[in-house]
């Protein structure tokens, strides 16, 4: 830089000035890199957050139920045609379906064909029949007399109920209405041309004119003197419509007195029909129609009925598989990290051993359940979709992890302990058991639950010794049939029925559960035990 | 430390050497296709309840692999049933019978009707097989009759009376069983429908194979996992696409979905069960004749599976998406399945 660089007309910046810039220039770029890590923070926030409002919204619908109280009779000729009373032979001769069907009958008569028995039955769970079986099982003197209990609701009906099948409104009707009959075709004509418009137009129906109604339109209809009648045509004040539920009686109706109700999915897009519907909210109108928790989804085993279906069998086959995982991995290795870690000599050898116990750890884990078919089905002959092979594929699984993280709990133990231990005379071994261990026991179990969270969430190893099945009944021990929580997920995530999809966001909320708990207790211990030098 | 290592070891492989003896079974395995299994797993829940049986396991393992399993010999420790959602081939039957299981009863349990869906927000489309094979086909016939990449971008490419819209189909991955139907009841028969194909079939048997088991792969065909919901989902964020699933998605998602006419046929309860419908496979269920007797309750499941009210038209499996076979071929596989009649080899092909 000389005197005559300086041109006259540009002010050459002095080397302060330069150095301010140079200094904004930095400033700028640490908060540019600050704004990018927190755009990157906020977008992860963003990702979980949408992730989980999107399985608790799915999920949490799923934690409730719908059942119904009805008067029950049992009938001795359906429950027990040998009239013996046994319990052990009304369970295989006994048709316990029959009392359920007779009691919805009795509560809506008049429903005789097939179609219509069919859709009434519809309305509760297949499984009402075996819930009636249960309490005849434990009490045989029920037979005979009428049992008043509550049954649950068919997986169609419970999503009826819960506004999932179709958005419904109600109007008042603002005119007087006069009704023809009180069963099968009935005609109504309102005071005023006028009368029907709110409801047409509520459901995106022309209000002027002859309007037809049929299954690809939106539903109107009328409830009236107790009774519900469905529209098939309106023309300004006259409408015609077939009753779903019987009127107590017909004649003139004041204003106010009733009122239409709009379902606005059609008919032909819906599981529950008009009918049904109308079943359904009269039952809840007489208040028979109970929301409860779903206790069911915790104490039952699988179900291809999602109203029945539970995560019973998946928690405890999850449960008994991580317990031979555990017994198996904890104490190998911890015996092998510490091996390696304490007493192995440095050689080609343990060099060898270390970096594959690394690579073991990146291996995918398919590739483990491969191994455990062939090893531990086919050579061993263990039994198929047992948690006891399970648990061994996911403790081969876990191993390397858990060797991992013992081997580097271990290493941050400060040298200066064990050189303590050894210098007043304690031997290697029990330098390494007395002193050593203990202060990296937080460390190793920390280490352990997280390798434990991993073989908790695992599937792919378990597709191929069987274990990707599906179980009825609750296994009790290691070498029983038995599937586990994410599994559970995977397969109820490819069921057709649509309440299936709400249960298996509501299982990977009990799964994410569990894994936020055995999280929080690997931080747990860190806090309260590791000791920093 | 050391005595509680050694403890855990040894309860380990105490449990595994009990296991190991532990050889009676009392529960009847099934193994098989995805495409089976929501109906097996519904009569085995059903047999579960009313038999006094223990529950069968149903695992999902495919066709292809499920038939390994069941082929691998006769024993407690091999699976009794598989689920099948095609016929069994000749080549694996022989296997099956180099393993020494030589007595398969096989089960026709009704139809599975392969749908083209869509959007009922989107427009209402017909189409023929052989303007599908258009769309979905790698290589198609030029305008010289000779094998061109699949040019076709909108469906009006294809038919002028189509829509101008792009061509966006989602299906299934070749791992899946779906995926081999999508082959046999839609391409083959749509290639069978063009003439150009026609003459090919007729000079190069292979070629015309090739033609019609080859899917485009330039992101007009999109693969949508093994999961069916996953489609269903998707084709109601996109009016234009279109899904390729089971009936049974269909029915379950009425409300939303509405499936394309083929060839003027729609795809329905009815037209499946009375063969109208084109895209529609028979389901197998098979069993291993040797095991009755010595895995309890085997028999009973093979009677509750053909009984009219798991399998016939009002069935509960017919609740479940499961088109019944006709009467009176519903009728004959109840009876031979009855008397455990194993299929004849000579009468499967490959």
């Amino acid at each position: 830089m000389t005197e005559a660089a300086l041109a006259p007309a540009a002010r050459q910046a002095t080397p302060f000035e330069l150095d301010q810039k140079r200094i904004a220039r930095r400033y700028a770029a640490e908060r540019r890199f600050r704004a990018y890590g927190l755009a990157a923070i906020a977008l992860t926030a963003v990702f979980i957050a949408v992730v989980i409002v999107d399985i608790v919204g799915k999920g949490l619908p799923a934690f409730w139920q719908h059942s119904l109280t009805i008067d029950i009779p049992v009938s001795a000729e359906a429950v027990d045609p040998s009239g013996t009373r046994d319990p052990a032979k009304m369970a295989t001769e006994g048709d316990f379906a029959v009392p359920i069907r007779e009691a919805l009958s009795a509560v809506f008569p008049g429903n005789t064909s097939r179609a219509q028995r069919r859709l009434l039955t519809g309305i509760v769970s297949t499984g009402a029949g075996e819930e009636l079986r249960e309490r005849v099982m434990a009490d045989p003197r029920l037979v005979g007399t009428t049992v008043r209990m509550s049954v649950l609701l068919s997986d169609d009906s419970d999503l009826y109920f819960k506004g999932q099948e179709t958005e419904s409104s109600t109007i008042a009707g603002a005119t007087a209405l006069t009704v023809s009959g009180t069963a099968g075709e009935v005609k109504l004509s309102a005071a005023a041309a006028s009368a029907f418009a709110p409801a047409l137009a509520a459901a995106g129906l022309p209000a002027t004119g002859a309007v037809a109604l049929d299954s690809s339109k939106p539903s109107v209809l009328v409830a009236v003197n107790g009774g519900i009648v469905k529209l098939a045509t309106v023309d300004g004040s006259a409408a015609t419509g077939t009753t779903l539920l019987p009127l107590k009686s017909d004649g003139a109706v004041k204003a106010g007195d009733w009122r239409t109700v709009i379902f606005m999915t059609p008919e032909a897009n819906r599981r529950i029909g008009d009918q049904q519907a109308a079943w359904l909210d009269a039952l809840k109108t007489s208040g028979q129609v109970e929301r409860h928790f779903a206790w069911r989804l915790f104490t039952a085993g699988d179900s291809r009925e999602p109203e029945l279906a539970g995560i019973r069998g998946a928690i405890i086959g999850s449960a008994l598989t991580l317990l031979v995982t555990l017994a198996l991995c904890l104490p190998l290795g911890v015996a092998a990290a510490v091996y390696l870690e304490e007493f192995a000599p440095k050689n080609r050898l343990t060099e060898i051993v270390e970096v594959n116990i690394n690579n073991l750890a990146a291996v995918p884990s398919i590739v483990f359940g491969l191994l455990g078919l062939a090893m531990f089905l086919n050579f061993f002959g263990l039994p198929r979709s047992a948690p006891l092979v399970g648990g061994l594929v996911l403790a081969l699984l876990v191993l390397p992890t858990i060797i991992i993280a013992s081997r580097a709990a271990l290493k941050a133990v400060p040298p200066s302990i064990k050189e303590a231990a050894l210098g007043v005379g304690a031997s290697h071994q029990q330098a390494v058991f007395h002193h050593v261990l203990p202060v990296a026991m937080p460390g190793i179990m920390t280490g352990t639950i997280i390798g434990m969270a991993h073989a908790l969430g695992e599937t792919a190893p378990l597709l191929m010794i069987g274990m990707v099945a599906f179980i009825v009944d609750i296994p009790s021990g290691l070498t029983q049939a038995a599937t586990v929580l994410p599994v559970q997920i995977y397969l109820w995530s490819d069921l057709p029925e649509q309440a299936f999809q709400a249960k298996t966001a509501a299982a990977i909320m009990v799964l994410l559960v569990f894994l936020f708990i055995m999280n929080g207790l690997a931080i747990v211990l860190r806090r309260r035990f590791e000791r920093r030098w | 430390m050391n005595r509680s290592i050694l403890m855990s070891a040894g309860l380990v492989l105490g449990c595994v050497v009990a296991a190991g003896t532990a050889n009676a079974r009392d529960q009847i395995r099934v193994v098989g296709s995805s495409t089976v299994y929501p109906f097996t797993t519904a009569v085995a829940e059903q047999f579960g309840k009313t038999s006094g049986f223990k529950t069968p396991v149903v695992e999902s393992t495919g066709t292809g692999g499920g038939i390994k399993l069941f082929c691998d010999g006769v024993g407690v420790d091999k699976p009794d049933v598989v689920n099948a959602s095609r016929r069994l081939k000749k080549n694996e039957a022989e296997a099956c019978a180099k393993n020494g299981v030589t007595d398969i009863v096989e089960l026709k349990v009704g139809f599975d009707g392969l749908t083209l869906s869509e959007s009922k927000a989107g427009p209402t489309m017909k189409l023929t097989l052989g303007q599908l094979f258009l769309a979905l086909a790698k290589e198609v016939p030029g305008p010289d009759g000779k094998m061109i990449p699949n040019p076709y971008k909108t469906w009006s490419d294809i038919d002028k009376s189509l829509p101008n819209v792009k061509i966006e189909v989602l299906g299934p991955p070749p791992t899946s069983g779906t995926r081999d139907s999508l082959h046999e009841l839609f391409m083959e028969a749509g290639a069978n429908q063009l003439p150009a194909l026609q003459a090919l079939k007729k000079a190069d048997a292979k070629a015309f194979e090739k033609a019609w088991k080859s899917i485009r792969e330039d992101g007009f065909y999109v693969e949508a996992g093994e999961n069916d919901n996953v489609i269903v989902q998707k084709l109601e964020a996109n009016q234009n696409a279109f899904g390729i699933f089971g009936y049974s998605f269909l029915e379950e998602n009425a409300a939303k979905l509405r499936g394309v006419a083929l060839d003027g046929v729609e795809p329905t309860f009815e037209n499946i069960a009375e063969g109208k419908y084109k895209g529609a496979r028979p389901l197998f269920v098979y069993v291993k004749k040797q095991h009755v007797g010595v895995i309890p309750g085997l028999d009973k499941f093979v009677a509750e599976y053909v009984s009219a009210k798991a399998t016939g038209e009002d069935g509960y499996l017919s609740k479940k998406g499961l088109v019944a076979l006709p009467k009176a071929e519903g009728d004959k596989v109840r009876a031979s399945a009855l008397q455990l009649q194993p299929v004849a080899v000579e009468q499967l092909t490959n």
